[in-house]
């Protein structure tokens, strides 16, 4: 029996016990710490885990009490509603529709820009529905909704606090365990590079406004489920407990108990509780008036934590469960992943003709031509500000040229995003290393076959995709192999060295399955061993009729390697041919050693 | 709907969106400079208010202590690291400015009758409360972490304000406060009557901008301050501090803060927590500009007014939920103009 599912064991078995040794008082806190929970766990994934956030939660909440609320109470539902009315389930269906749908147009209003917007959003959201709650005539007003029936379960009415108790701490198991299987799986790679990782998720083909949308619509749900198990468990609601100031509590509970966590939700809804109940008895009477002066305490305690502690209680608490974490086993006997067909030797691959870059009157780049072709490398280089980095931007399609045109196996790059150029079979590593230093360096390279797999959030929540992800680790494993960092697989990519996170960019590039490999700077910082090693494996590379362009300075490295140079320098191409006679170019003499007298 | 009232829903429109304008300025600037989402910024707005509202009625206003508390922190923080440093004159620099300045000004006011001064009095005392606070709280919750993400200093400001609007409640009470208005006489322009406090607002906030336009252009700190905005390292290069640029952006937003609090106090009654809708509406302004133009922002301000004080004659009710979701509109225009994947700060 592994050690870590002996501990959740013991916490399920003891979770069970609860309602038969603890009083009512602590059952019905339990329940309450088991509701923030599930919103702070959305938080978790949304702040901790996706870099975004909402104060809005609270309001979702809402949504799924007063959906629940308004259908399971009323007389005269119209017709085609009528249905909604007839359990508690039915309307927890509606309620989750509802606010998938609000959830995704406050998304698709936000998640497009930098991500403070989603947080001012939500809370101008929070405060809408709050006062439309207290506002409209139909749901009560400020007084709510009451006589919200109980929810049965194969004719077990849970009418009882000890009775939902079990209903409420199922969801909250659950919802943390298809959180935990999502985060770890193509689609949970992918949100986790959300935060710092943008540029690169989307250079190798991840739909980064959809990731931020998936977690935002999860986050949503999770609250809005909540919020049907509080509307009855309470078997009333009115608009009070789903205001901004309770959406900004809810963060604090992740904040606190470690944003980057699903077991942080927990933690955290369970101390912010559990003091909040404490100071509102003890801070009134210490200070001699009423009123909720507890949040005088929880702001302040927030930003110490935030100063002190960013990641959390969790992370310190961990060290007290003796769990270490389970290395990933990696599967050899999985498939391997179905690749491209490479183009035959000497096929066109890459083609810029006559590329013109101006910013205003500075000609970046001036009527440069160049191609590559399969089974060959080709090196760009030049001075200081010769505009190697803009012509490396135009063929990678993150800028656009001025005139000019680059095709990639005949089809313009203009005007295609960074996804559509990966599926096209690009692949590129970045001059300053982009990668997610916290995760393990099979993840990292694992991000680069996202293409190469399809399984979706549903799947991975539900653990369908076991067959393909080993497949996708396999196929990491292979490159990280491939390119000689085997002995680092498990360590976190942030702990390399420079040169070595250069070689896990060529790991993860490879792991796209592409067919051009850009490659911006890859020898800075390598030792002579490693470039050795590294030229061995674009030679090899080459062999099986990739075709690959480097960007270098690296002179010993370029000569030695590559099939052609392009020499640039103001923007012009001063130069092309093979290394031995670029060597001895009068004109590219002059422009590295100032010319020769 | 006549001609009259609707002159007179403009008029409230004019003066709350002129506050709206001088909010969102600041918040313009805030994030401009520190990248901090100073969502407190309404608390000041109430504070500035109570605390006049405190001193009228002849109480020592409880902000006193509260300033006093902050300075003797950063008394504690800057004045330990310049003995460490063995910078005897500096400490003693320190602690004058943050422990002597706030015991002096509590006082001054604790001995005055401060109830029988006259009002400009009043409110240079209340201004002269409430605004050092702006920098004391750059220096002892932003300073520490101002390299962080922008999320991390949004949850600090979100914090900052939750424990504001508890500190307030503790401070003023639950009672609403409103404060006589600076003169009696009002102008009568044809159907309409313009009372002297719209006169007044509207007055002071073309005047701060005018001068805030002239600080940026013309002084040697306003323009350090736009160098921050524009590229905080090579500001940072350039000998601009970070932290100077922080301190005084939130000693200017501090100022703006309680200088509007102080000017809607007789128009509208204000409460411990009334500040942060009034902030929120500042924000509806600065994200009609992007959180980034002033022009706009201003001019979303007097947007937000305007749409404030029809609503509230059509659809009262429903006033705030119209307010705030005008910036949907705005979100998916920008939404729709915005094609660029950025990393985050």
């Amino acid at each position: 029996m592994r050690a870590d599912r002996l501990v959740l064991g013991a916490f399920v078995a003891l979770l069970l016990l609860v309602p038969a040794i603890l009083s009512p008082y602590y059952v019905t806190l339990l329940n309450y710490i088991g509701l923030y929970a599930m919103v702070a766990l959305g938080l978790v994934l949304l702040t901790g885990v996706g870099g975004l956030t909402s104060f809005g939660q609270a309001a979702f909440v809402g949504l799924g009490a007063y959906t629940t609320a308004a259908l399971t109470t009323a007389t005269d539902l119209p017709g085609w509603l009528a249905w909604a009315g007839a359990s508690p389930w039915l309307t927890l269906l509606v309620g989750l529709l509802l606010t998938a749908a609000v959830a995704v147009l406050i998304g698709s209003l936000t998640l497009k820009l930098s991500g403070h917007f989603l947080p001012l959003g939500t809370i101008a959201w929070g405060i809408s529905l709050y006062f439309l709650f207290g506002t409209m005539e139909s749901l009560g007003g400020h007084t709510g909704i009451s006589g919200i029936p109980a929810i049965a379960l194969f004719g077990w009415t849970l009418d009882e606090g000890g009775e939902i108790y079990y209903l409420i701490w199922a969801f909250l198991l659950v919802a943390m365990l298809t959180t935990h299987n999502l985060l770890d799986s193509r689609e949970g790679r992918a949100i986790r590079a959300l935060k710092g990782g943008r540029v690169m998720a989307e250079a190798m083909g991840v739909d980064t406004s959809r990731s931020r949308m998936v977690i935002f619509v999860i986050a949503a749900l999770l609250a809005c489920a909540s919020g049907w198990l509080y509307a009855h468990m309470q078997r009333f609601v009115n608009p009070t407990p789903f205001g901004v100031h309770i959406g900004i509590e809810y963060l604090f509970m992740a904040v606190v108990g470690g944003a980057g966590y699903v077991w942080g939700a927990i933690v955290g809804a369970g101390v912010i509780t559990v003091l909040k109940q404490w100071l509102q008895n003890w801070l009134p009477s210490l200070l001699g008036a009423t009123g909720n002066f507890e949040t005088i305490v929880f702001g302040l305690l927030m930003v110490l934590v935030l100063h002190r502690a960013r990641e959390g209680l969790w992370p310190i608490l961990r060290k007290l469960v003796p769990v270490r974490t389970v290395r990933r086993t990696l599967d050899a006997d999985a498939e391997p992943l179905p690749r491209r067909t490479l183009p035959k030797a000497g096929e066109l691959i890459l083609e810029a003709k006559e590329v013109t870059r101006r910013f205003g009157g500075l000609v970046a780049n001036n009527n440069m031509s160049l191609e590559v072709r399969a089974g060959e490398i080709l090196a760009l280089i030049g001075p200081n500000g010769a505009g190697k980095s803009t012509m490396f931007n135009q063929i990678s399609g993150v800028d656009t040229p001025t005139s000019g045109e680059v095709l990639f196996l005949g089809k313009p790059v203009a005007g295609h995003d960074s996804r559509e150029i990966a599926r096209m079979g690009m692949s590129r590593t970045f001059q300053h290393v982009k990668l997610l230093p916290t995760m393990s360096v099979l993840e990292n390279v694992a991000i680069g076959a996202h293409l190469r797999s399809n399984k979706g959030v549903l799947s991975s929540a539900w653990r369908l995709d076991r067959a393909e992800e080993a497949r996708i680790l396999k196929e990491a494993a292979r490159q990280i192999e491939r390119v000689g960092l085997a002995e680092h697989m498990y360590e976190e990519a942030g702990s390399l060295a420079l040169g070595q996170q250069r070689i896990l960019e060529i790991a993860r590039a490879l792991c796209a399955d592409p067919c051009l490999l850009l490659l911006d700077e890859p020898a800075a910082g390598l030792r002579f061993k490693e470039k050795e090693a590294l030229g061995e494996l674009l030679k090899k590379l080459r062999a099986e009729g990739m075709a690959t362009l480097i960007v270098e300075h690296d002179m010993d490295f370029v000569m030695s390697l590559v099939d052609r140079v392009v020499v640039m320098e103001f923007g012009q191409k001063i130069a092309e041919g093979l290394p031995d006679e670029i060597q001895q170019n009068p004109a590219v003499l002059e422009a590295y050693l100032g010319g020769v007298e | 709907m006549d001609m009259a009232i609707a002159l007179i829903l403009s008029q409230d429109g004019i003066t709350n969106g002129a506050i709206y304008a001088l909010l969102a300025l600041a918040l313009v600037l805030v994030f401009a400079v520190t990248r901090v989402i100073f969502i407190q910024q309404g608390e000041f707005v109430a504070y500035g208010a109570l605390t006049l509202a405190m001193m009228q009625s002849g109480v020592l206003p409880a902000t006193v202590w509260l300033l006093v508390a902050m300075g003797a922190l950063v008394t504690v923080l800057d004045g330990g690291l310049a003995l460490k440093a063995g910078q005897g004159r500096r400490a003693a620099g320190v602690a004058g400015w943050n422990l002597g300045y706030p015991l002096a000004l509590a006082a001054v006011v604790g001995g005055l009758a401060v109830d029988a001064l006259p009002l400009a009095l009043q409110v240079l005392l209340t201004l002269a409360i409430v605004v050092p606070m702006g920098p004391m709280m750059y220096r002892l919750m932003y300073q520490p972490i101002a390299s962080a993400p922008v999320l991390v200093l949004l949850i600090v400001s979100v914090a900052l304000h939750i424990a504001m609007v508890g500190l307030g409640l503790l401070f003023f009470g639950a009672e609403g406060q409103r404060t006589p208005a600076f003169s009696e006489f009002s102008l009568e322009l044809g159907p309409l009557m313009v009372s002297a406090q719209t006169l007044w607002v509207v007055a002071v906030s073309v005047l701060l901008i005018v001068a805030l336009y002239q600080f940026f252009g013309r002084t040697l700190y306003g323009k350090a301050l736009r160098a921050t905005a524009i590229n905080r390292v090579g500001a940072q290069l350039m000998g601009i501090s970070p932290t100077l640029a922080g301190k005084l952006t939130f000693f200017l937003a501090a100022f703006i803060g309680a200088l509007s609090g102080v000017l809607i106090a007789p128009i509208t009654t204000i409460y411990y927590d009334t500040g942060f809708l009034i902030g929120l509406k500042g924000f509806v302004a600065a994200i009609i500009g992007g959180l980034a133009s002033y022009p706009l922002a201003a001019a979303g301000a007097l947007a937000v007014g305007l749409l404030e004080a029809f609503a509230s004659f059509w659809a009262s009710a429903y006033k705030e939920v119209i307010v705030f979701t005008l910036i949907i509109p705005v979100l998916l225009w920008r939404s729709l103009t915005s094609h660029h994947v950025e990393e985050e700060e």
